[in-house]
């Protein structure tokens, strides 16, 4: 029972991270860059629902989708201010920007918060369910809906609209794309609006968590990392996969090794995921999803 | 008999080299020869001119420079992205803190004198490199820094839970003692018939090691090794075909680059005092990134002036917000930014600014300094 239960909690967290991941992701596939601005677009996206519900007292999902809003637009701003003129740079130094972007973001979004954690406050958030024992909250089955049809409609975007193609295709090499008619340029800005709009999702339920959102919060995007990692830094369903596995091994391991294993210290579930991520790079050093490297001379 | 070419220096034209080791020398051209003599002895006065808080910078800045040097060979050289640093500095810092420690304390020391706690702080950091060899030589490119990047988490978990030896969180321990061969870099007065402030000695000790540790990384880098780090980050597989190899040098530049992580991390926490297992975080690693970056990459005057411009930064921001009526002091409430977020919003700007117009840094403003005055009064 126990165990169920930690699954459960598990996968709640887990679709948090899955969300973050996939903003990853997507952002690798289009530019080859990985942006360490996500957790600043997560902290933003969350206090853009924060505003609008608790300032504004906006229902919840109306907040969201504000919320969302808010995230994209900060995506696209980063995308045309700070990488767009770096376009063709090595990609060291574009995820250097994206570090540079993220503190000056988070000092911003620092402001906002002040000393006081922001809590966004989810309808009926605090009543669980109850199945054979196991109980769930409403706020943790909404992520997972939420995160289920964000997943779904991500698909049939990519699978069947115009910009879904174009943006695969660009994905898939660059130069061909260009020559296609694709304007390359807006599918970058686009991977970003939609990993600023993913991130803002995970933010607003970061912040309609206990803790609320906290100058601090921003380390759980950092968690993300591991999950890209794990799945492979190019594969979606490799995201999402990896996301919901570091959540779950967070969880259980917040239930089982304080009695089994003490010796690791308080609070390990905490890097549990990093420790995760050496074991899987250990075996598979693309990630579990990944498409290998091959190089040529 | 002998068909190599004499390299010999041709009268009145300092700059022509007629062989490839004047290129390389240490010092190959005169102005830097004269250049670094001139460096050295501003240096050595600084001391006596300059007021002890700005002293402590700079002794700290050049501590650090030790730190953003190996950084420098990794990265920089050997193109291995680390966001891992702060993770071998921490590892320096805590040899040396046990190692050196007050005996007495709260906390385990072993009261060790400097010439066994400093190389062995930059020993087990280098064995920890060692270890992270392996995984990095199948790791390419961001692969390798967000696994890095992982490597600071847990050594900061590990550090936050060893508290008996590091002390825990929000208590800390001191460092090792700075005490060489007798003479106590921990406490003012007479010294060799001059009256020397604590201040004073830390930043002769701390220019001394520079100095050395500046001339090993120049060795390195102009030497067989230093050129296979080169071919290894301009293009690896080519490096591997011309028969430069690749896990050897990979795993060689970690464990260089750790070895001076470890005794800069070792120095810097000896002069500062106590320090928290929090320091070693992320941030750490991004502020030596952003000493290699500003200053320049893959040069070691670079890194010098990098670590203390990053250095500096805090005093200067402290100074800068005196002018600016908007920034308030330390409390959250007063002003638009604090001093403390003036600074660290200073970082990121300084980060994306100098990649998006000045990639090679300070070092790179200088080549133009320089250039425009080698060819004035013409343009080019």
């Amino acid at each position: 029972m126990q165990f169920a239960q930690a699954l459960v909690n598990g996968f709640g967290q887990g679709a948090i991270y899955a969300l973050l991941a996939l903003g990853f992701v997507m952002i690798y596939k289009a530019t080859r860059v990985i942006s360490f601005a996500q957790p600043a677009l997560m902290v933003m996206g969350g206090l853009v629902t924060y505003h609008f519900t608790r300032v504004f007292e906006m229902p919840f999902f109306i907040g969201l989708l504000f919320g969302i809003l808010g995230g994209a637009i900060v995506g696209l701003i980063v995308e045309r201010l700070a990488l767009r003129p770096m376009v063709g740079k090595p990609v060291f130094v574009l995820a250097i920007i994206t570090i540079g972007v993220d503190i000056v973001l988070r000092i911003i979004s620092n402001r906002y918060i002040g000393v006081q954690s922001r809590i966004v406050e989810y309808p009926n958030g605090s009543e669980r369910v109850s199945i054979s024992g196991v109980s769930i909250s409403q706020k943790t089955l909404g992520l997972i809906a939420i995160t289920a049809v964000v997943l779904l409609v991500l698909a049939l975007f990519f699978h069947y609209s115009r910009m879904g193609l174009a943006m695969r295709a660009t994905a898939l090499d660059q130069e061909t794309a260009l020559a296609q008619g694709i304007k390359v340029g807006m599918m970058f800005a686009m991977a970003w609006a939609i990993a600023g709009g993913l991130a803002a999702i995970a933010g607003t339920f970061v912040a309609a968590g206990a803790a609320g959102m906290e100058q601090t919060s921003w380390v759980i995007a950092l968690k993300a990392l591991p999950a890209i990692i794990i799945g492979g830094l190019d594969s979606l369903p490799g995201a999402v996969i990896g996301g919901l596995s570091v959540g779950i091994v967070e969880a259980l391991t917040a239930t089982y090794q304080p009695s089994v294993a003490p010796w690791l210290g308080a609070n390990f579930a905490l890097v549990a995921p990093y420790a995760l991520m050496f074991l899987v790079l250990l075996v598979r050093p693309y990630g579990l999803f990944g498409t290998k490297e091959v190089e040529r001379v | 008999m002998s068909t190599a070419v004499k390299s010999r220096r041709l009268r009145g034209r300092p700059l022509v080299q007629t062989a490839y080791s004047q290129d390389i020398a240490l010092v190959n051209t005169p102005g830097k020869r004269r250049g670094v003599l001139a460096i050295i002895v501003v240096a050595l006065l600084l001391p006596f001119m300059l007021t002890n808080d700005l002293l402590l910078i700079g002794t700290l800045g050049m501590i650090a420079a030790v730190g953003a040097i190996g950084l420098n060979l990794v990265t920089g050289y050997a193109g291995q992205i680390s966001l891992g640093h702060a993770f071998f500095i921490g590892v320096g810092a805590y040899t040396g803190a046990v190692l050196g420690g007050n005996p007495d304390g709260p906390v385990v020391g072993y009261g060790l004198p400097i010439y066994i706690w400093l190389p062995a702080a930059g020993i087990v950091a280098a064995i920890a490199g060692l270890l992270v060899g392996p995984i990095a030589v199948r790791l390419r490119g961001l692969y390798l820094a967000i696994v890095t990047l992982g490597l600071v988490f847990i050594g900061e978990h590990v550090f936050r839970e060893s508290r008996t030896l590091t002390g825990g969180p929000g208590v800390g321990r001191r460092g090792p003692e700075l005490d060489v061969f007798g003479i106590d870099f921990g406490a003012s007065g007479a010294l060799f018939g001059l009256d020397l402030a604590r201040e004073q000695r830390q930043f002769f000790l701390a220019l001394a090691f520079l100095i050395v540790f500046a001339i090993l990384g120049r060795n390195i880098a102009r030497s067989k090794v230093g050129r296979a780090f080169s071919a290894v980050r301009d293009r690896d597989v080519a490096a591997a075909v011309i028969g430069v190899g690749l896990t050897r040098h990979k795993v060689m530049a970690f464990a260089m680059s750790s070895f001076y992580a470890g005794v800069a991390g070792a120095l810097f926490y000896a002069v500062v005092g106590v320090f928290e297992p929090n320091t070693f975080g992320l941030l750490l690693s991004i502020q030596y990134l952003a000493m290699i970056l500003i200053g320049g990459v893959a040069t070691i005057s670079g890194a010098i002036m990098g670590a203390i411009f990053i250095q500096s930064l805090s005093r200067l921001s402290a100074e800068v917000a005196g002018f600016l009526p908007f920034i308030g002091d330390s409390a959250a409430s007063s002003g638009i930014l604090t001093v403390f977020q003036l600074e660290s919003i200073l970082y990121g700007l300084l980060i994306v600014g100098f990649l998006v117009f000045e990639p090679r840094g300070l070092f790179g403003i200088w080549m133009r300094i320089r250039n425009y005055w080698k060819g004035w009064p013409f343009s080019y």
